[in-house]
This record gives C-alpha cells, structure tokens and sequence, in this order.
C-alpha cells in the first residue's frame, strides 16, 4: 500500500535522560538506534521501546550506519573514534574501535554493498576503511573547511562529500580520484559582522531513478548566532549538474538535519529550528512543499525504515518519535 | 552600523557609533600625561618601568566550558574535550591546543560571578570594574591604563583600540580622565584615521602650512595666552608628532615571517599589530575578536572561533615571554559575560553571568595560577567567588598601579577603582 504523507501522524514515542543527536533504523525493522547528549548510544525495540545503552565514545555521537543485513552498527562522534558494535546483542560490547580522525567525525555512511565504509569530519579529511576489518583503505584530501555529509553514489562507484562551504566533492571509490565538484553555495554564507562562516550541505541524498542529486541545508542566514535561518534543498540534475530545483519552506525557520528520498520518489526533510520541528515532503518538480508535518518538539534528524512507511525521529526534549507515513489505524469498538 | 550580535542588543549601537569620531577631534586630543594621578612619584615609577597592557575582548561572550573551564562528560558538557596544558593538573578545551603549550605564563580566574547577562552592562562592568549607573560614568581600563602608565610617548597615544573593521577615531571611553585619554580606534589595524599627510600636500608645502600655524599661534599668544590656547597648540604639536611616527602602525614593517605564524587573517594580523604597539611603548592596547554570542550552534561557532583564536594569541604570549614583555606587560582575555552551562534546543549557549572565567598573565600574576572552581557541571561558583569590580583591581595592581588611590580631578579626588571591593591577591606575586 502506498504511503500517503498528508495522513502522517505520531504512532509511538519515548524518552530518554538527556536530548537526543541522531538516529537510524536497523534495516530489518527490530530496532531504532539513537544518540544522546551524555556521550551515549540507545537501541530502541521498535515494538516496545524497550531501551538499552551503547557506551564507547567520550563525546558526542553525531553519526549512525547500520549494515543491510543488520548485523553491525558503526557509531562515530566528537572524540573521532570509529566503533564497530554487534546489533543485536543484550549486553553490547564494542567489536572494534579505531582512532579514525582528528577531532569531530560528522558522518558515516556506507557503500552500497555494505564492503566500504566512509567518515568526514572537522579535519577535512574524507576517509575510507574496510567494513570487515577496519583498516583504512584510502584517504582523501581536496576540502577546505569543515566536512559536514558524505554519502555513497547508489551504483557504489562514487562517494559524495559536502563540507561547509557548500562544495561537494565527487570521488571516485576505486582511486580516490576527485571526479568533479558541485558548488551548492547557496547553502554557504559568511557573515562578516559576526565573523562566521554558517551552513554547509547538512545531507545529501540521490532519488530513486538516480538522475537527481540533492544538497540539504540551510540559507537566508540573516543572524547565524541567533538562529535565524530558513530550509533549502538544491536538486541538481545528477550527469549535468544542472541546478533543477531550490525546494524551500516558506515561513519555516530552521535547517534541515537531514534530506532522505522515499521509494515512491519525494523528498523528506527534518526541519528543526526557531519555528519547531517539521517533517517537510517535496515532490522533485515542486519548488514548495506539498505537505508539512509539525512534531510535538524541534527535531534533530530522521531516518526512513526500510519499509518506507515509519520515520525515526529524535528531539531536544530527549525523545524519540515514530511516525506513520499513513492514516492511523481506526481504534477497534 | 548594524548590531553584528545575535541578540541584537541596542547596546552595540550605541557603543559602535562612538567609533566613528574622526581624527580631525582625534589626533588632536591624543595627549597622554600622568599630572593629574594622585601620587605622582609611584606614576614616575611606573612610566619608567613602562608597563603596558593588552586586552583581548572576545565580543558576545566567550563560552567557559569550550576554553577555560572545560566539564566534559556532564550534562552542560558538550562535545569538546578537555586537553591537558603546561601547568600540571591544568585542563583546558581541546579547541586551544597552541594556548594550552604557554598557559605555563598565564592564570586562570574560574569563579567570575558578576550576576549580569546583558551585553552592554556586562561589557561595562568588565571595562570599567564598575556596574553602569545614571548617576556617573566611570574611565574604561585603556583610558586608566593610558592616564597610569603612558608618560607622553612621543606622541603616540596611550589608548588603542584594534577594531575588527567599521570604525575609527575616537572612543569616548575615559568619561572624567577626558578625551586625551579616550580610545583611538584603529579600523580593521589600519593607521589612525587622518594620520597621514594627503598626498596633494608636499612635504615643503606642509612644512610651511605648520610653520605659518606657530606664528599665528605664537602671536595669538603673546596678547590673549590662556590654557585652552595652550590645550590647543599642545594638542596640534601631538597630532603632528603622531603623523610622524605613523610608522608605528605600519605592519608591513613586521617579518613576513612574523605575518605567516600569527596567520594573515584579521585576528591574526591585529595580535601581531598589539605586539608592534607594546614594543613601540604603547601603553593599552585592546584586540577583538568577534563574535562568540553563540545562541545558535554554539559548538560549531566556537571550533570555528576558537581554531581562529588559538595559534595568533599563543603566539603573542610566546613573543611576549620570549621578548622579556611580559614582565611588564599584563595580558588579559576577557568577555562582558561567559555562555550558559545549558545547553539550548539549538545547540546554542545563552548569556551568562553567574560562573565564568578570565585568562590573564604577565606583570606580577602568578604564571600558572588557578583561582576559584564551578561545581562539577559548572552552574555556580564553588570557591573563591570574585566580580568585574576584584578584577578590575586585578588588572591596576598588576601593573603597579595603586588601585585603592584616586585620581585628582580638578581638586576631586576620584576613586581609580570600586573602594568597596579589592584585588586578587594571591593572584599576584
């Protein structure tokens, strides 16, 4: 049965101690995994919310990946180490940790045949290592800022990686070669009374026929300290690079976390800022939204289940949400 | 101007519009001169020793818990950790790798409560060492440091201030001492406004242009001499010696060497300039370095911030100590008020006035000197609590200045800092 967006609603939620970071689905739907402001991992039952904690990083996890077959989660945050954990397990014990930048590791995301997996991060250094063994396999350099998303090319010949400036740099997996560039620098501003460069390609995602590449983030970026700011997602067509679509919010405030494209070929946004938390849904020929859906509180990432009907979300007011991409069930009398 | 704080406080505008004087007032008043301090024989002594200061204002409110008073692993934590320093058992935030190498020069005041969260009165209170009242205005640090310290270095001025761009001339910041002692702002480091000779005027025809002023000026004296007369001619001699030596601002003068290891952004480049002004006997000298008012993203801003901070102030305190300055001159980092431990739903930090900190070194502060503690996530003061007005004293009392003293103004004697409240003591050696 297809989704319908414009029926979205809250089918589940539950709380943790400290505000929540990120989150993503095991793909076989037994579990949500999020990250927390006290240096913490939850795996989440989905059908109870039964909660357990992962405990291995000194600072804040910014960045999730499970494996398609959901065997391993990769957890990786401020302290730039890499942890390689077992799923499923009831008293869960790091399989491997390994040092893997300077400084903040803002994103993890692996190959399409789940073989490689690649890290960014606030050295600027793209990396990536053997999902087996961790070692690395290669390291690219090219980025002059922070690096904020990286994403794998859906045929797994490309990785993508976006960085503060706006600059997303295509390489190729099998060299490391720079392929090419985008330059999204709408999403880009530098303020120069506060002295602040502010917003970056905060996601990235490629919709299912591939032929569309999209930057999520931010612009109108009047009072960066002051969280003044509006959604955008540039939509380029992916073999020209042509810009085809500037996707926008009107009368939202916030940045977008994270873009992920659904099968049934829209856009979703977690948009969490001044004005709350929103999910945004664009069609790809639509520069406005066909649908927004406010959260109870603002969020700070979302992830799709593999089945496409449920979105993860985690908040600031330390919960995690599951939404239906459905009408409700109607309640039994 | 527009506000550049996030808050957009009306405070700033009002104090950047007073940037925006010329030189024509300007070069004018730059008269330094220590004729009205209360104890003449100490202020002979302290010109001798030339003192200087420099104070780094980080504008909007630096974060303590990502610089000096780190709490990794709290709930007011953050992600940053904390790194081990050149004083043993001393962590800072691993955003200062470069400042953590010299803190072995520098103390740490950890227990600042000045009770106030409002961008111009905590910038006040922490420039003045006196809460704003209707009732009087109060000289900011620079003009005392400039009325204190500088005798009249061959007509430069005693009180500088490196703005990160969009102002010039003068301050009116030293309120009673007057306007000999207000700031002269030097706009993103360049030269005092109007400082230098127009082009279209030779150095003949300039020559004679002054000449032709002194003899007017001295036959205008010879009948109607008054002091304001002689205020005048003073204070055209001052400008002119002041264009003399613009050089003394020229930072092209510096070691290319010196611009790659300060960094050549504006940060950069302006501590390299306060090194330049300190070594050519300027007596005060205040670097910015904006904006930490980090409602928004606060993580985000101070990496990027601080990274900026780190390597030209590091290198500063290493030139100073390497130089023999930092016997004689005090260093000073400081804010109108720290961030809250709290952590917003933005990821921002919010003003804070209640537990904060201030780095200082040289003169007589104890080099590696930790006052006062937070309690464990860093809410409240813990020990040894002190305000603007104990730092205040702090600051004078480094330098040799009597801070307990007065000013003689025209036969009032003004107390130079709050008499209600008193230095750090332990502070300084």
């Amino acid at each position: 049965m297809p989704t319908d967006p414009t029926k979205a609603h809250v089918a589940s939620q539950w709380a943790h101690t400290s505000p929540l970071i990120a989150c993503r689905f095991d793909p076989l739907n037994r579990f949500v995994f999020s990250t927390a402001e006290d240096n913490t991992i939850q795996r989440w039952k989905l059908d109870s919310g039964e909660k357990i904690a992962f405990t291995a990083h000194d600072s804040w996890v910014f960045a999730l990946a499970v494996t398609a077959n959901g065997e391993t989660l990769l957890s990786a945050g401020g302290d730039g180490r890499l942890v390689w954990w077992p799923v499923a397990t009831e008293k869960p014990e790091p399989i491997r940790k390994v040092e893997a930048h300077q400084g903040w590791i803002r994103a993890v995301t692996l190959s399409p045949d789940g073989s490689l997996i690649a890290t960014v991060g606030n050295d600027q250094i793209v990396k990536v290592w053997s999902t087996a063994d961790g070692t690395l396999v290669r390291q690219m350099s090219g980025h002059e800022n922070q690096i904020y998303s990286a994403l794998f090319h859906p045929t797994g010949q490309f990785l993508l990686s976006g960085d503060l400036l706006g600059i997303v740099c295509q390489w190729e997996v099998a060299t490391g070669n720079l392929v090419r560039k985008f330059e999204a620098k709408e999403l880009h501003s530098y303020n120069g009374g506060q002295g602040v460069h502010f917003g970056g390609v905060r996601s990235m995602a490629f919709n299912p026929q591939t032929q569309h590449f999209s930057c999520g983030g931010l612009y109108k970026s009047e009072n960066p300290l002051g969280a003044v700011l509006e959604p955008l997602v540039n939509v380029y067509e992916w073999e020209s690079q042509k810009l085809v679509q500037s996707q926008i919010a009107e009368g939202i405030k916030g940045p977008l976390w994270r873009i992920v494209n659904h099968p049934e070929s829209y856009l979703i946004g977690a948009c969490g800022g001044n004005s709350g938390g929103f999910l945004l849904f664009w069609r790809p020929d639509q520069n406005k939204e066909f649908h927004r859906f406010q959260l109870p509180n603002l969020v700070r990432d979302l992830d799709l289940s593999s089945d496409g009907i449920q979105i993860a979300t985690i908040h600031f007011d330390k919960h995690l949400r599951i939404t239906r991409l459905e009408a409700k069930a109607e309640a039994k009398t | 101007m527009k506000c550049t704080y996030a808050c957009q406080s009306a405070e700033h505008l009002l104090a950047r519009r007073s940037f925006l004087g010329g030189m024509a007032a300007g070069v004018g008043a730059v008269v330094g001169g220590l004729g009205a301090l209360a104890r003449p024989a100490l202020s002979d002594q302290l010109v001798k020793e030339q003192k200087r200061i420099i104070v780094v204002n980080m504008h909007g409110g630096l974060s303590q818990l990502e610089s000096w008073d780190p709490k990794p692993g709290t709930d007011t934590g953050g992600p940053f950790r904390a790194i081990p320093t050149s004083v043993p058992g001393l962590q800072i935030s691993e955003l200062l790798p470069e400042t953590a190498k010299v803190m072995h020069h520098l103390a740490v005041v950890r227990s600042i409560n000045t009770a106030e969260g409002d961008h111009g009165k905590g910038a006040y209170m922490m420039l003045t060492g006196r809460r704003q009242t209707p009732a009087a205005e109060f000289p900011q640090i620079g003009a005392v440091a400039a009325k204190s310290l500088a005798a009249d270095r061959a007509g430069l001025p005693g009180h500088i201030r490196i703005t990160p761009g969009g102002g010039g001339g003068r301050g009116n910041d030293s309120a009673y001492l007057g306007p000999q002692f207000a700031s002269v702002a030097l706009d993103n480091g360049k030269a005092p406004a109007n400082s230098a000779r127009p082009a279209n005027v030779s150095e003949q025809a300039d020559g004679q242009r002054q000449d032709f002023r002194r003899k007017a000026n001295d036959h205008f004296a010879s009948k109607r001499r008054t002091a304001m007369t002689d205020a005048y001619t003073s204070n055209y001699e001052q400008g002119l010696q002041l264009m003399q030596q613009n050089h003394v601002f020229d930072l092209t003068k510096e070691p290319e060497k010196d611009h790659d290891r300060y960094g050549k952004h504006d940060f950069g480049r302006h501590c390299l300039l306060a090194r330049r002004l300190v070594e050519h006997g300027i007596a005060f000298v205040q670097v910015s370095h904006s904006n930490y008012d980090t409602h928004n993203e606060n993580f985000n801003f101070h990496f990027e911030q601080m990274g900026e901070f780190d390597k030209p102030f590091a290198t500063l305190v290493t030139d100073l100590a390497d130089r023999g300055l930092l016997k004689h001159t005090l260093i000073v980092v400081l804010s109108e008020f720290g961030r809250t431990p709290n952590i917003n739903q933005y990821y921002g930090r919010d003003h804070w006035g209640n537990a904060w900190s201030v780095v200082l070194g040289g003169c007589r502060v104890q080099p590696g000197a930790v006052i006062g503690k937070t309690n464990a996530n860093g809410t409240a003061v813990s020990d040894r609590q002190v305000d603007h007005a104990n730092l205040f004293h702090t600051y004078l009392q480094a330098t040799g200045v009597d801070s307990l003293g007065s000013f003689d103004i025209g036969g009032r004697q003004l107390p130079i800092a709050d008499p209600a409240s008193s230095p750090i003591k332990e502070l300084l050696v």
